[in-house]
């Protein structure tokens, strides 16, 4: 009754090549099948925003998407995005000012920190605190409060805009 | 929450579309950006047979001045809606709507079309085409046909789409000169389904109201234009008055149900002071279109 | 930046603001949670619930669901009869409590709509739901009782047929004589409601249990704060050996007391590993999770305060009322948080003369048990609103009344009227710096101001009083299977490094980060060099694990002492090489030092010479370089803390919206590990406590459905909703350990609620309005001001 589809993408920087059920989302393709399983489900109704990844660098819900709908596309998690380093400085600060505890939200929260940063970069301001927290409305939190994380990702961008050349020796930390 | 079987297609045009729907023995869905139609199908609260994924139809993207129109095509984004110069500066109030629209990551796969189609009366994208007086360009087997907005809505989840049509594009009027827009909406959270929207769209000349037209959120089985409240408004300036009268006329226009979440008197409460700090807003300018 | 300062008086580790190793992990996506961990020949399960909240089981068909694709088994209540004993949720300490016995799954009713009825194993997730689909059960439905008046009333049906009525739990406190305190007193009382709320932990509970028959032994991975609580729990219910049960709790994405009681579904998958003799896992779905996690609070509660003309606080007299769902939970029942609300109003005041009654109900809704701070935020609301009211009724500020009327500095040691008794409190310290560190003065004439041009603004204060290291008192004495000790293996490593297995667990507040700054100060070497383990029952020794505030206090003071007894034996080692008194030697920096610091060998050299070369030590002398400790608090049956919150809101009179604009909190857990984890623990507990007062309430319609199980539609505080919230510490350390600690975890929860309701009220008051049920939503301030 349903005819399982061939599916090819590129997750994390490499081409991925799988026979999928249609019905299968993203989030459960990436956690079952390539065992991503940074990426969590917390709601599968794209409430929670743990599932966060970027498809073609945008984030987007991984469990409001089937896996068949990324065919041709590139998909990032956190583990490809920590690996390639380009989290370090996110990671760093929100380790450094404890801004996670259970950690189960923290991926998606990092996706979307890192995008949000990305669109304030190229205006070369740094987000207010309000801003930030609006970056973060889709994201549930149940253990922090919010506050240390709106204060790492202020931090990081404060610290990219004065920033004049980037020095990832310094951000190697985690 | 695992959604039931199905079997899927991919799709290169609207006409393909069209076929595979009329081909399909079962239930068929059109899959766009998919944000409402997957947690249904997470939910098994709905469970078609085939999806027809739509999303990468190039016909259906794209945002231009057609004529005296801003043609937007249905896939178009909602982040895509939130930052187009074009929409901003010719239907604002769309630009101000996507800003309350979830949350980033929603807004980046989300689509005109798709909410439309869904008809959600409370989300925002139907109130503001009914303020904005759109027509909404919808292509079936038998060709393609326009449906002025008003007309689009038609019940709780009910469009004048039939099985298997689709909505391909809304063509919205440019804003006329001396026109005032404001969409703002109350909700408990940011980004949460509004507990009362609106979508104001004023036209001023020489001091008076020329032209109102009001979409409501929330406040009923669609979204909800308030005629009485419009005939409220014009023809007169847009001061203390004018907001008074405007407040008082909405009781004829809407009645809000008692819900789960929010009495009907909250609720028209709330639609009040909503309207009144709206319309207080387009009496210092609100948000003007550039071409006015 | 509101990172937190090190603590006055820090050592080496203890009391320094460092961030957690462990945080790296998961930083990168590395964590590993239970729905994480994949084993072979896995199966998954899924259950069919009751639609009904309360409806007698008539016959079920699974056979179309047995013949579905991927399906292994189709479980019914009977299928587990001859499997599991049936679990009751009371406790011997609680005189005349009863509540019918539990079973995986039911065989004749179901008393909660999401209760779990049928259980499908399939190969996928999805496959199990399929055959969900096909299943047909023949449910009658009863009447269902959901109103906490209306469960009590004579004609109400009652939920346990063995039962004469829904009353699962009574008790009343009274010490002196509240009657003639009130005679002639100013007399305000309180008619408070309390909302159900939920945990939404983000990751929802998950397990996987692994029988393997050859062995008879059971490997479960669970979600869980207590993972030696359900090697007990399972092996004594299945009848299996408990040295072959081993419970292992990875990864926890949160927990706040909701993963610490046991669910049917858990018994279910142990049984079906059990039949099966396969994995079988189960991670709940969000609709799952609303529908069959803990529910909490849920109180109505009727109390009156007698006050002096001088504002002295005489007596109070409470009446609490409580739904719990249709029984007890297990194994820590549902009548600790009633229990700890009427044993806990008043507490931090100055009163002989107190009366409170708890009735404990069963309804058909979702079963109510411990959350996060426990009973603590409805005690402290209904104390600080009576004793706000008092304050207004007087004309005396709120502070000025709290300052009168606290138990003060030379009562000390205090017993309250209810029997608790403090070591020592900080309460007008807290006081004190609240008020400077909110600015009060500030505030209230900025709110004055506002005030003119038609801004209301609130300003509100709560004090608590809350309870951590809880000695047997708590659970033991009651009969219950819950350790009250902590245990701790410390060892140095050949390569001279430390490895630390400690019970208690981590479900991100820290422990692991305090125990390594624990042992690294006690021991006297690198934090970098010291691993702590946590949470597998097979390889830490058996205690009570992390709830209660206990996990700092106990699990810390057990760390200390382990270091304490693990340099011994270095020392003892090194002087016999050294020839050397063991009094002369200390350690530091991974060495082992002269009295004056000069380094004499290297932690290393000591490890290899008593692992590879024990031939070279003396004959008396043992090479043992790994030492176990436990530790029980002995002291006070508990260590009470203490602080003050503040909290600063604006309501919008027109649409009845509250802005949190900031809540400041003043806390005094004793001595502080690690104020950037205290802090992060105090504002992650505020925020729960404003979701209770204004966002979060499970809502059940009239025959027992619950209304808004979805995140969407249960409201939990989100990001921009939220304020910043300024900390500030007072450490009065308690002398029943060298340690000094006490908890920080419930802190936070405690009292936010009760302050942002003293705020809500204080802005309304000018309008003549009050309001008096929490959640504070829009529509209910809307009704106060009698808008609508």
């Amino acid at each position: 009754m349903s005819t399982p589809q061939s599916l090819s993408l590129t997750v994390n920087g490499t081409p991925v090549r799988h026979f999928v059920e249609p019905r299968l989302s993203l989030a459960d393709f990436l956690r079952g099948d390539l065992g991503l399983t940074g990426t969590h489900l917390g709601c599968e109704t794209g409430a929670c925003g743990a599932c966060i990844v970027n498809l073609d660098g945008q984030p987007v819900h991984a469990c409001l998407m089937l896996a068949v709908q990324a065919d041709g596309l590139r998909v990032d998690t956190v583990e490809g995005l920590s690996e390639a380093g380009t989290l370090a400085d996110l990671q760093a600060a929100f380790h450094a000012r404890n801004a996670l505890q259970c950690g189960f939200c923290t991926p998606g929260i990092l996706v979307v920190a890192h995008d949000c940063l990305g669109a304030w970069a190229a205006s070369g301001t740094v987000p207010s605190r309000e801003v930030i927290r609006d970056a973060l409305s889709g994201n549930y939190c149940r253990c922090t409060g919010y506050e240390a994380i709106v204060d790492a990702i202020e931090s990081v961008a404060k610290a990219r805009a004065g920033r004049s050349d980037p020095q990832p020796g310094r951000e190697a930390a985690i | 929450m695992k959604a039931r079987a199905f079997d899927y297609r991919r799709v290169a045009s609207v006409a393909e579309a069209l076929d595979a729907y009329g081909a399909c023995a079962g239930e068929a869905r059109y899959l766009a950006g998919g944000q409402s139609l997957l947690p249904a199908l997470n939910l098994r609260l709905d469970a078609p047979d085939l999806l027809i994924d739509i999303g990468r139809i190039e016909a259906l993207r794209g945002i231009a001045i057609e004529g005296e129109s801003l043609r937007i095509g249905a896939l178009t984004r909602h982040a895509e809606t939130l930052a187009s110069p074009l929409i901003a500066a010719h239907a604002p109030i769309l630009t101000q709507a996507a800003a309350y629209m979830a949350h980033p990551a929603i807004r980046n796969l989300g689509t005109m079309g798709g909410s439309l189609s869904l008809a959600d009366p409370a989300s925002e994208l139907p109130a503001c085409m009914r303020a904005l007086g759109a027509t909404l360009e919808i292509t079936g087997p038998h060709g393609i046909r326009a449906v002025p907005a008003d007309d689009f809505f038609q019940d709780l989840y009910e469009t004048a789409l039939v099985p298997g049509e689709m909505l391909t594009a809304v063509h919205v009027p440019l804003a006329a000169s001396g026109s005032r827009m404001q969409f703002t909406e109350i909700a408990r959270r940011r980004g949460d389904y509004a507990m009362v929207g609106l979508a104001a769209n004023l036209v001023l000349a020489e001091g008076l109201v020329t032209s109102a037209r009001l979409g409501f959120c929330s406040v009923g089985p669609t979204p909800m234009r308030a005629p009485a409240t419009e005939a409220a408004l014009t023809g007169r300036p847009l001061d203390g008055d004018a907001i008074t009268a405007a407040r008082a006329a909405l009781g004829d226009d809407i009645s809000p149900d008692d819900d789960d979440s929010l009495s009907a008197a909250a609720r028209m409460h709330l639609a009040r002071v909503l309207l009144g700090r709206v319309l207080a807003t387009l009496g210092e300018g609100g948000a003007e279109a550039v071409a006015a | 930046m509101s990172a937190a300062a090190d603590s006055p008086g820090a050592g080496r580790y203890i009391g320094r603001g460092l961030p957690r190793p462990g945080a790296r992990r998961l930083l990168a996506g590395r964590g590993r949670y239970t729905d994480d961990v994949v084993l072979p020949r896995m199966l998954h399960a899924a259950f069919l619930r009751s639609p009904y909240a309360h409806a007698r089981l008539g016959v079920i068909d699974v056979s179309a669901a047995a013949a579905m694709p991927g399906v292994h088994r189709v479980l019914t209540g009977a299928d587990f009869e001859p499997l599991c004993t049936p679990w009751v949720g009371t406790l011997s300490h609680f005189k005349g409590m009863r509540s019918a016995p539990q079973r995986p799954l039911p065989t004749d009713k179901v008393v909660w709509a999401g209760q779990p009825v049928v259980m499908v194993i399939a190969e996928t997730r999805a496959q199990a739901e399929d055959a969900l689909e096909v299943i047909a059960v023949a449910f009658e439905e009863l009447d269902a009782v959901v109103d906490l008046d209306a469960a009590r009333a004579p004609e109400s049906p009652v939920i346990d047929a063995g039962a004469p009525d829904n009353v699962l739990f009574r008790t009343r406190i009274e010490a002196g004589s509240t009657a003639s305190a009130f005679a002639g007193a100013e007399i305000v009382s309180v008619d408070l409601r309390f909302g159900r709320h939920t945990a939404v932990t983000m990751e929802p509970r998950a397990v996987l249990a692994d029988f393997d028959p050859s062995e008879a032994r059971l490997t479960v991975h669970q979600s869980t704060q207590t993972p030696y609580q359900f090697q007990d729990l399972y092996a004594r219910h299945f009848g299996l050996s408990e040295a072959r049960v081993r419970v292992i709790a990875p990864d926890v994405g949160g927990s706040f007391g909701m993963k610490l009681h046991l669910y049917h579904e858990d018994m279910a998958v142990v049984g079906a590993s059990l039949l099966l003799k396969r994995p079988v896992k189960f991670t709940a779905d969000r609709m799952e999770a609303f529908a069959s996690d803990i529910h909490a609070r849920d109180h109505r509660v009727r109390a009156r305060l007698a006050v002096g003309p001088d504002g002295t606080l005489r007596a109070i007299e409470v009446d609490d009322v409580t739904g719990v769902g249709p029984f007890s939970a297990y194994p820590r029942t549902s009548a600790v948080e009633g229990n700890q609300v009427v044993r806990l109003i008043g507490a931090p005041y100055r009163l002989t003369d107190y009366r409170a009654d708890l009735t404990v109900v069963a309804q058909n809704k979702v079963q109510m048990s411990q959350y996060r701070a426990v009973g603590h935020p409805i005690a402290c609301a209904v104390t600080e609103r009576l004793v706000d009211l008092a304050a207004d009724r007087l004309g005396l500020d709120p502070f000025e009344i709290r300052r009168r009327n606290y138990v003060t500095d030379d009562m000390y040691p205090h017993t309250t009227p209810s029997g608790y008794r403090f070591e020592k409190l900080s309460l007008a310290t807290c006081l004190e710096k609240l008020h400077a560190l909110m600015d009060y003065p500030a505030l209230c004439a900025e709110q004055a101001a506002l005030r003119a041009k038609g801004i209301h603004r609130g300003i509100g204060i709560a004090t608590y009083v809350e309870i951590t290291n809880p000695t047997p008192a708590f659970y033991g004495v009651g009969g219950a299977h819950i350790s009250a000790q902590d245990g701790c293996v410390l060892k140095l490593t050949p390569a001279g490094e430390v490895s630390c297995a400690i019970s208690i667990t981590e479900q991100g507040q820290g422990s692991e980060a305090i125990i390594g700054q624990i042992v690294a100060e006690g021991l006297g070497v690198d934090r970098d060099h010291v691993r702590v383990l946590t949470g597998d029952t097979e390889t830490t020794p058996s205690g009570g694990a992390t709830w209660a505030c206990r996990g700092a206090g106990i699990g810390g003071e057990t760390a200390l002492q382990a270091s304490r007894k693990l340099k011994a034996r270095i020392l003892e080692i090194a002087a016999a090489i050294l020839q050397a008194e063991p009094g002369t030697l200390d350690i530091r920096d991974d060495a082992v030092t002269d009295a004056d610091g000069m380094p004499r060998m290297t932690l290393r050299e000591v490890a290899n010479l008593a692992y590879y070369r024990s031939d070279l030590l003396p004959p008396d002398v043992s090479p043992a370089l790994t030492v176990a400790h436990h530790f029980a608090p002995r002291g006070y049956p508990f260590a009470f803390t203490n602080g003050i919150h503040g909290s600063l809101v604006e309501v919008d009179v027109e649409t009845g919206f509250v802005t949190i604009l900031k809540h400041w909190v003043v806390e005094d857990c004793g001595r502080v590990i690690n104020p950037l984890l205290v802090d992060e623990q105090i504002r992650g507990g505020v925020v729960q406590g404003l979701g209770a007062a204004f966002f979060e309430e499970c809502r059940y319609g009239e025959t027992g459905q619950l209304l808004n199980g979805s995140m969407s539609d249960y409201l939990v505080p989100m990001a921009c909703e939220m304020p910043d919230i300024v900390i500030a510490h007072v450490e009065t350390p308690t002398l029943d350990t060298e340690l000094g600690a006490k908890g920080c975890g419930e802190a936070g929860t405690a009292a936010s609620s009760g302050a942002a309701l003293n705020a809500v009220n204080d802005a309304l008051r000018p309008l003549g309005a009050g309001i008096s049920q929490l959640p504070m939503t829009p529509e209910r301030i809307l009704r106060a001001l009698d808008v609508i």
